[in-house]
């Protein structure tokens, strides 16, 4: 079966026509987080619990009803009220069109690359990170469907923006057919899998940088010192919420991840008579797994909740970004198919 | 009250006590401190890390399982560095004692850890749900509504509302409290996942004890018969028992391979298959069937896979008496992706003894920095490039000898020469080589893993129990009733869950509005913002 150029170059000026309306929605996330207005840090100095814990005793003299009230509203993501014209929320309102209509174009992209040569088009590194880019955005377009998320715009579509800069500078590879290796339903199911979970890392991994800074912020601001990231820490919902959001994003992808895994041992084995080698791309998903398990161990041990997490967290993203370059460049393996 | 009372009793994690120093000096005080510490959080933590760590020198040099060629030639580069890293396991991470001993400790930890805690849950899942705190307005979820129906109603309401949602409900009407607990499927499953992945290590472990894997190179028209002795390659584990090795055979009829011709992917391969004729005992009834990559042969819990193909030119040798000394296809080895292939062919019946030494090109090409090469991996324009040498091949030392190298050491060079399909050569001695064509070769790996359904097993179970423990949430959720003024029922609903989930929020919500409406006085704050 042959490449029908006429698809897939339609296919590459959908992804570039992609990129510029990434490009312009970025410009308007940063437009809008800077116009927001910002929470005052102070009152979120204390984690939530010790706080509750205040406001329970305060209860006994205010009436109890008044303190879910007051936990509700202090936890709450400070969206600026219900005004509509909040300062930021219509730059924001522009980031998410631009960035919707960004990823219908991509996943157009996408979809006309798959079917310049009738197969799902993940066959090397550019068409997975094409594909990763859009589940990416959409992920986060998904959540921003019901939640106010428009702080966290930026921080998604950056990512966005480089893997897509990447995948037609470097990564580049012409529309073709498969080697014979990858051409099994596992691999639709194994990759598939992979990019969803590659989306929620990257969503996770912003989320725990996110919460760092926010951490610091709201400790210095505690101990009245200055720190560089107060300004955009002002901008961000409360730590502890960053906290949350990044431990659901990853105890959603943890399960998927080993099933990634695991839909990949069953095609090793139906490929090359053995479900695990310790092929170096095998170690290193292995790698990131454990560094996962490891995350979430840590979020129930003591002494390693917090900070430490959030760190183990980015180092497990650290792992999964080498295995998905890395591996391929520095090291063979049967995995070096990826067209670089 | 800090959030670990909070969490009291909603999971069956272990209280970070600190195992603190072994009480007094005793060996029992000693393992008892041991075992605490093995079975800690923090150690399990710990734990994980250095299997992580270990595994990268995993990744980083060449392993002899994968790539003993590259380890070979690692350590004839480098032999001092070599050598240390040999001494320490780096060519055999996977394989070594303190990656073992890292895995094997996590998992002794694992089981200290899970197992005393099943029990505990096991308790937890009969046991009453606890009794309502005394005042429900200090848990981070509370409630209170009015309700016109007497407190004993309310409790009933509670009650129904809770168990048709299928919560464990306790009712109290003395004291006047409903508590109902749901969501012990986290832990459930929890405990699951962990033991889930013990047993696919023993499922791991079975299939490296009890299967085998080995590797055979057959040409087009040639057969294999599946015995010890026919394959280049064995490896078997411990307890693998030869005789069980299955009785089938085959003959390679035709291998056919695709390529990609131009464009940026020129030469990539696109499709590989090989026809086999296969007897699936002896005296069975011949079947022919198609081997492909991902879709191997399955035969009596044995399967055969398509791992890789090349060529084998066929040389006949005459020698100058006229006789033909030599007549077969040679198995030449790819050298790079165009399927430049290195041969060799050993002719010890000649005296002098004969050896030649070169390369077979699928589509040849010559030129200055590369010399002989090949520019596409099909046979479009075959030649083979060859040296001759005459001499002592060496054969008879006893030192074992590979059949891919000639060792030249006892020999001269007489000759050099390039041939395409049909030519030949005469030495100066007046040996004849005569190149008559090639066929095509096909290797293949026949493997038995016996623990690998157990493994699969193991993990599909350990991925639904790990789907519950990070889904759900355990939760309690009570009711106090007291009579309030006039007729009407005051109502107090709290709810508690850990820290991470918002959802018992929404089931107070749920549960205080069924019971009774929000008290007057408090009705605006009591919207949710
Ligand atoms: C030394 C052995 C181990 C011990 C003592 C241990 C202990 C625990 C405990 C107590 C929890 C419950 C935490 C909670 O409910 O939040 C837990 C959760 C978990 N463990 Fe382990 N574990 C061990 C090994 C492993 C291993 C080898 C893995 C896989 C790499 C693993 C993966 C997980 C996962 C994914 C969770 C779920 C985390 C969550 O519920 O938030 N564990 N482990």
């Amino acid at each position: 079966m042959s490449t029908n150029e006429t698809l897939a170059q339609l296919s590459n000026q959908l992804v570039y026509a992609s990129m510029v309306a990434y490009a312009v929605s970025t410009v308007s996330f940063a437009a809008s987080l800077a116009a927001t207005k910002g929470r005052d840090l102070t009152q979120a100095a204390a984690p939530v619990s010790r706080r509750s814990a205040k406001a329970a005793e305060k209860a006994e003299a205010e009436g109890s009803v008044l303190v879910a009230t007051r936990i509700e509203t202090e936890t709450g993501i400070g969206d600026g009220g219900s005004e509509p014209l909040a300062p930021g929320r219509r730059a924001g309102n522009i980031a998410i069109s631009v960035m919707w209509l960004a990823t219908i174009l991509l996943g157009a992209g996408v979809l006309f690359r798959g079917l310049s040569v009738m197969r799902a088009p993940w066959g090397n590194m550019y068409e997975f990170s094409i594909t990763t880019a859009f589940a990416i955005s959409l992920t986060y377009l998904i959540i921003a469907l019901r939640r106010d998320v428009r702080w966290l715009g930026i921080f998604v579509v950056i990512p966005v923006l480089l893997s897509l800069g990447l995948a037609v500078t470097v990564l580049y590879t012409e529309a073709a057919q498969l080697v014979p290796a990858l051409k099994s339903y596992w691999l639709v199911i194994h990759v598939a899998i992979a990019i969803i979970c590659g989306a929620s890392f990257c969503v996770a991994a912003a989320l725990s940088s996110l919460y760092l800074i926010s951490e610091k912020a709201e400790r210095r601001t505690a101990e009245g010192r200055s720190y560089w990231g107060t300004g955009l820490a002002k901008r961000l919902p409360e730590s502890t919420k960053l906290d949350g959001m990044s431990y659901r994003t990853i105890a959603f992808m943890f399960p998927l991840w080993t099933f990634a895994i695991v839909a990949g041992a069953i095609w090793a084995e139906n490929a090359w008579g053995r479900y695990w080698g310790w092929d170096p791309k095998e170690t290193w998903a292995f790698i990131t797994w454990v560094g996962y398990a490891a995350y979430l161990h840590a979020r129930s041990t003591a002494g390693w909740k917090g900070r430490k997490a959030a760190y183990i967290s980015l180092v497990a993203f650290a792992c999964f970004v080498f295995n998905y370059f890395g591996v391929n460049i520095f090291f063979s393996g049967l995995h070096s198919y990826g067209g670089v | 009250m800090t959030e670990r009372t909070v969490d009291d009793g909603l999971s069956t994690v272990p209280q970070e006590v600190d195992a603190g120093a072994p009480a007094g000096f005793g060996v029992r005080g000693w393992l008892r401190w041991a075992w605490r510490t093995l079975t800690s959080m923090r150690t399990a933590l710990v734990l994980l890390f250095l299997l992580a760590i270990a595994s990268v020198p995993g990744s980083v040099f060449p392993q002899r399982g994968t790539d003993p060629a590259k380890v070979a030639a690692y350590l004839a580069d480098d032999p001092v560095k070599g050598q240390i890293l040999d001494r320490l396991g780096m060519f055999d991470v996977f394989a070594s004692p303190w990656f073992a001993a890292i895995y094997l400790l996590l998992f002794i930890s694992l089981a200290g850890c899970v197992i005393p805690r099943s029990v505990q849950h096991w308790r937890a899942m009969r046991a009453r749900p606890p009794a309502a705190p005394r005042n429900l307005s200090r848990l981070p979820e509370h409630r209170e509504v009015v309700s016109d129906d007497t407190p004993d109603d309310v409790l009933d309401a509670a009650a129904e509302h809770l168990r048709s949602r299928r919560w464990r409900v306790d009712v109290d009407r003395e004291q006047g409290w409903v508590a109902a607990e749901k969501g012990y499927s986290r832990e459930t499953g929890n405990l699951v996942f962990h033991l889930a992945l013990v047993v696919m290590l023993v499922g791991v472990a079975l299939g490296s004890y009890g299967g085998f894997r080995g590797n055979v190179v057959v040409r087009e028209g040639s057969s294999f018969a599946n015995t010890l002795a026919q394959f280049d390659s064995f490896a078997p584990g411990r307890g693998f028992d030869e005789s069980s090795l299955a009785p089938f055979s085959f003959t390679l009829d035709r291998f056919t391979a695709e390529f990609q011709r131009g464009g940026m992917q020129n030469g990539a391969a696109r499709e590989f298959s090989a026809d086999v004729t296969f007897v699936p005992e002896p005296g069975a009834a011949p079947e022919t069937r198609t081997i492909e990559v991902n879709e191997p042969l399955v035969v009596g819990g044995e399967k055969v896979f398509l791992v890789g193909h090349g060529y084998a030119p066929t040389f006949r040798i005459t020698d100058k008496a006229g006789d033909v000394v030599f007549k077969d296809s040679v198995v030449c080895l790819p050298q790079d992706g165009n399927f430049t292939s290195s041969c060799v062919v050993k002719v010890p019946d000649t005296t002098p003894q004969l050896g030649l030494t070169g390369f077979f090109l699928p589509t040849a090409a010559v030129d200055d920095i590369r010399g002989p090469h090949s520019t596409f991996p099909a046979a479009d324009d075959p030649a083979v490039f060859m040296s001759a040498w005459e001499g002592d091949l060496g054969l008879d030392s006893g030192a074992p000898q590979s059949v891919f190298k000639l060792e030249t050491e006892n020999m001269t060079r007489v000759g050099i020469e390039a041939m395409r399909p049909g030519e030949s050569w005469t030495l100066p001695d007046g040996t004849v080589v005569a190149f008559e064509g090639y066929v095509r070769f096909a290797s293949f790996a026949v493997a038995k893993d016996p623990g690998k359904e157990l493994a699969l097993a193991a993990v599909v179970i350990s991925m639904a129990g790990l789907a519950l423990s990070l889904l759900v949430r355990r939760r309690r959720v009570w009711v106090r009733v007291s009579a309030a003024a006039a007729a009407s029922t005051l109502v107090d609903v709290a709810g508690l869950t850990r820290s991470e989930h918002t959802t018992v929020a929404d089931e107070v919500d749920e549960l205080a509005s069924a019971l009774g409406e929000p008290a007057a006085s408090t009705a605006d704050q009591e919207e949710p913002a």
